[in-house]
């Protein structure tokens, strides 16, 4: 029998039990559009799929205890020394289990990725527009894995209760307790009493190995189901509209491309496990308060946060014998709490502004929404100057700078340079809007020199192809809105602030360089 | 919409050009050996990785330039397992994009609102059906229904009251007591003044009574450091002056902003720095904080010597250690 026939019986064998033939057919070719910036999800998805297989492979062999054991496994320095049997069993996978370590490394490698991997898609579908209507809950939805992501990491990387691991967790303690009236309390309930007490590693080991992964699983299932449901935007291109998808079918180009690449993420992360060391625990040495290794970094997705907490002025309110520590609630929970819930609500937001109600599964160039990728570019510059002072004490170390001058340059850069970068970020835009319009206008530069009979010399332009063309001119280009604060008989609109405040706002996103249409070109015809 | 009186015309879908494996019979053959090829060599990074896991003995070690000594086992397992899957997924991605149809496919969307009579009918149903509960007609149903389903699904967290005991007066209290003795950590060994020189610094903690068991939880309070330098450097106010002895003077370890070890001692300047977010502390100016984060200067510990002439504390903490929390006072 032919392996087709094989999968054809396969096929029948199925429907007689399920009845799926109808649902199958239609899904088995569902056409997905190509693009190497719609892989940067499927990173993550991946990752995540590599970490659920080497995190059961790490269950088999770590105790998530904090009970005080005497080392004896095959790593000598530490032999003879009290440990937790966290600690320890850690140390077991990484010298006496074979591929132990390679698995630990391969975890944690994934880790970093899939981190990577979400922030990278989530740009994408930033600056691309992809999450307006109607994809606004997939945006949601994914703004909770990234900070369920943050979380799930923090935990992970705490398990193995090292020092510098304990220290994390410490911080993490001060924050708890820095909430105001119930801080102290939460703390407890937390610690099954005071730091570091013995509860809290397999707590979140529970946490970590189960619920998170739980809420994963059901939210990632969530959001592909969606895109699957809402078909997958594609970029602007001739052919391509607001009413079709043009791509490849699932069965085969897509299961085999799709597939292909999973392996391909593994290997990377397989290759990096084998490679570079990472997270070396033993050099830490076991968890305990009264110590600390300089140069002390959390993973690179909590660095902002580590570098907005080290920039923080000393403030502390003392009244009526209590104390709120403004230093660690500001950069701790109130910064990152109106960050990320500013994140969620963005489509809502910039509907509102637009007051645009449509769908839309053409995505933008990001030239052609200039303010909201400068408002992109400016949120990233925020980010990345809080990332470098989470590393201040290296850059100062490494380059012999002083740390004082790096941290007072972050404050004042963290306040001063998002706006700049808003404002370069917007004119760049305009540039890139007016060379497209060149480019339609009056063709590409060839680089032939052309000398002309008096002696001039002029560049050959050639005119572009109506494909890029078309790619270039497709974008709309809305007008501003208009509200009116009162009517013809004087009635005052209602909410006549915020409204005005949409009118701005508005009038500052039509700031476009004009695209090219049919009377542009037809002038150009009669020169 | 202004622009849009006479925008460029979309050209279409451009005609789809053959690949050389489509038209070429040897070609495809070719492609077809290519792919073949990359899935054998996945099939020899497994042999790599089940021979490392059999042969290669688990504790030998091999230097690698910028890698230094390396498990042998768990790199040539590692580079196995990279083997193995990356050839598989290389030759996936080239057989798709060499045999496989390439002909890009056109499916329509539909907006995802359904037909007006549909949305109507659907959106009278739901008020009617809601109309026959008479949710909206009978306020005291509604309000006794909020109430009990708010209730029921916020008391089972009192279920986790047992987490953890209260903190009760726990965050403001350490094993120090007026006499406790300074002992080295680790070591365990009273300390006398003539121990230290100027210059020097000491962890220590309390010694501990008959009996009593060291605890993290303990070493998280009671971690003290000692300082000395020479007594004419103090710029402390005569009380605090009288906190120290001999120009050894005790700190609490643990920082006051978010409770790490404050444990970088600068000699020249001397300054002690916490490691986490750098609050730096002025020794002489009783650990008052000269930059970064931290709100408050370190607890001094009041010491002095006992009549054999080892360290022992004047009294307990004057406040809290540690980081902050809302019921301290100062």
């Amino acid at each position: 029998m032919s392996t087709e026939k094989k999968v054809g019986a396969v096929a029948n064998y199925v429907d007689e039990r399920t009845g799926a033939a109808k649902w199958m057919k239609k899904n088995l070719t569902k056409v997905f559009p190509d693009h190497w910036s719609f892989m940067l999800g499927e990173v993550a998805l991946y990752s995540f799929i590599i970490l659920l297989l080497t995190g059961v492979f790490l269950t088999f062999w770590f105790d998530p205890s904090q009970r005080e054991v005497l080392y004896q496994g095959g790593y000598q320095p530490l032999s003879g020394i009290k440990m937790s049997a966290a600690y320890a069993s850690t140390l077991n996978i990484s010298f006496d289990i074979r591929g132990g370590l390679l698995m630990r490394q391969i975890h944690h490698w994934a880790a970093l990725l899939f981190m990577a991997a979400i922030v990278a898609h989530l740009m994408r579908v930033f600056f691309t527009g992809a999450f307006r209507k109607p994809r606004e809950f997939n945006w949601i939805i994914g703004i909770g894995l990234l900070t369920l992501g943050i979380v799930e990491g923090f935990l992970g990387y705490s398990l193995p209760d090292d020092l510098l691991s304990g220290t994390g967790i410490r911080i993490a303690e001060a924050i708890i307790q820095a909430i105001p009236v119930v801080g102290s309390y939460l703390a407890f309930f937390a610690f099954g009493g005071p730091f570091p007490g013995e509860a809290f590693i397999p707590r979140i080991f529970t946490v970590h190995v189960l619920l998170l992964p739980g809420i994963f699983l059901a939210l990632i299932t969530a959001h592909l189901m969606l895109v699957w449901y809402q078909k997958h935007t594609q970029y602007p291109g001739p052919g391509r509209t607001e009413k079709n998808v043009v791509g490849y079918p699932l069965m085969p180009v897509y299961m085999a491309k799709a597939g292909g690449f999973f392996f391909i993420v593994f290997g990377v992360t397989a290759f990096l496990g084998a490679v570079a060391s990472i997270n070396p625990i033993w050099l830490y040495g076991p968890y305990t308060p009264a110590q600390i290794s300089a140069g002390s970094q959390p993973d690179w997705y909590m660095g902002w946060l580590d570098g907005l907490v080290r920039m923080s002025p000393p403030l502390e309110s003392h009244l009526f014998n209590h104390t709120i520590s403004w230093n660690i609630l500001i950069p701790g929970l109130i910064v990152p709490g109106i960050l990320f819930t500013g994140m969620a609500l963005y489509p809502f937001i910039e509907s509102w502004l637009t007051n645009d109600k449509r769908e839309h599964h053409l995505l933008d160039r990001p030239r052609n929404a200039p303010n909201r990728t400068a408002l992109g570019a400016m949120s990233l510059t925020f980010m990345l100057v809080t990332l470098l002072n989470g590393g201040n004490d290296l850059l100062a170390t490494h380059f012999a700078l002083s740390i004082n001058e790096i941290t007072w340059m972050s404050r004042i850069g963290v306040l001063v340079l998002p706006p700049i970068a808003f404002v370069i970020t917007k004119r760049l835009c305009l540039s890139l809007q007016r060379h497209d319009r060149d480019l339609v206008l009056h063709g590409r530069e060839t680089g032939r020199l052309q000398l002309m009979p008096n002696g001039e010399f002029v560049e050959v332009h050639e005119p572009i192809s109506a494909a890029k063309a078309w790619i270039l001119t497709q974008h709309e280009q809305p007008a501003a809105l208009e509200f009116v604060s009162e009517d013809e008989r004087g009635v005052k609109a209602p909410k006549g602030a915020l409204n005005k405040l949409r009118a701005r706002m508005s009038a500052a996103a039509v700031e476009q360089v004009p695209r090219v249409d049919g009377n542009d070109l037809k002038e150009i015809e009669h020169h | 919409m202004s622009k849009d009186i006479e925008r460029l015309s979309d050209p279409g879908l451009p005609e789809h050009i053959h690949r050389k494996a489509d038209n070429d019979p040897r070609a495809a053959k070719k492609a077809e050996r290519q792919v073949a090829i990359l899935f054998s060599f996945s099939v020899v990074g497994t042999l790599l990785f089940i021979g490392s896991y059999l042969w290669i003995p688990s504790k030998k070690f091999i230097f690698l330039p910028a890698m230094g000594d390396t498990n042998a086992q768990q790199l040539f397992l590692g580079l196995g397992l990279t083997l193995a899957t990356l050839f598989i997924g290389l030759g996936a991605i080239h057989w798709a994009k060499t045999l496989m149809p390439d002909n890009e496919v056109i499916a329509e969307r539909h907006e995802f609102r359904s037909e007006e009579i549909d949305r109507k009918d659907f959106v009278e149903t739901v008020k009617t059906q809601a109309g026959a509960a008479g949710l909206g007609r009978r306020p005291l149903i509604k309000r006794t229904l909020g109430i009990a389903l708010g209730l029921v699904s916020a008391s089972p967290l009192l279920l986790l009251r047992d987490l953890g005991p209260l903190p009760k007066k726990s965050l403001e209290q350490t094993s120090w007591e007026k006499g406790t003795r300074l002992v080295t950590d680790p070591g365990n060994q009273p300390i006398k003044a003539s121990d230290l020189e100027v210059g020097a610094v000491a962890q220590v903690l309390p010694e501990l009574k008959p009996n009593e068991e060291r605890t993290l939880n303990n070493i998280g309070k009671d971690a003290v450091l000692l300082i000395r330098i020479r007594p004419e450097e103090f710029q402390l106010s005569p009380e605090r002056l009288s906190w120290t002895h001999e120009g050894i003077i005790a700190f609490s370890k643990i920082c006051t902003h978010m409770g790490c070890a404050v444990a970088l001692y600068e000699q020249q300047t001397k300054h002690l720095l916490c490691p986490c977010h750098q609050s730096t502390f002025d020794v002489p100016r009783a650990a008052k904080v000269i930059f970064g984060p931290a709100a408050r200067p370190l607890p001094q510990l009041a010491i002095t010597v006992d009549a054999d002439g080892y360290l022992i504390a004047q009294k307990p903490f004057s406040e809290p250690v540690g980081p902050s929390f809302w019921e301290r006072s100062s």
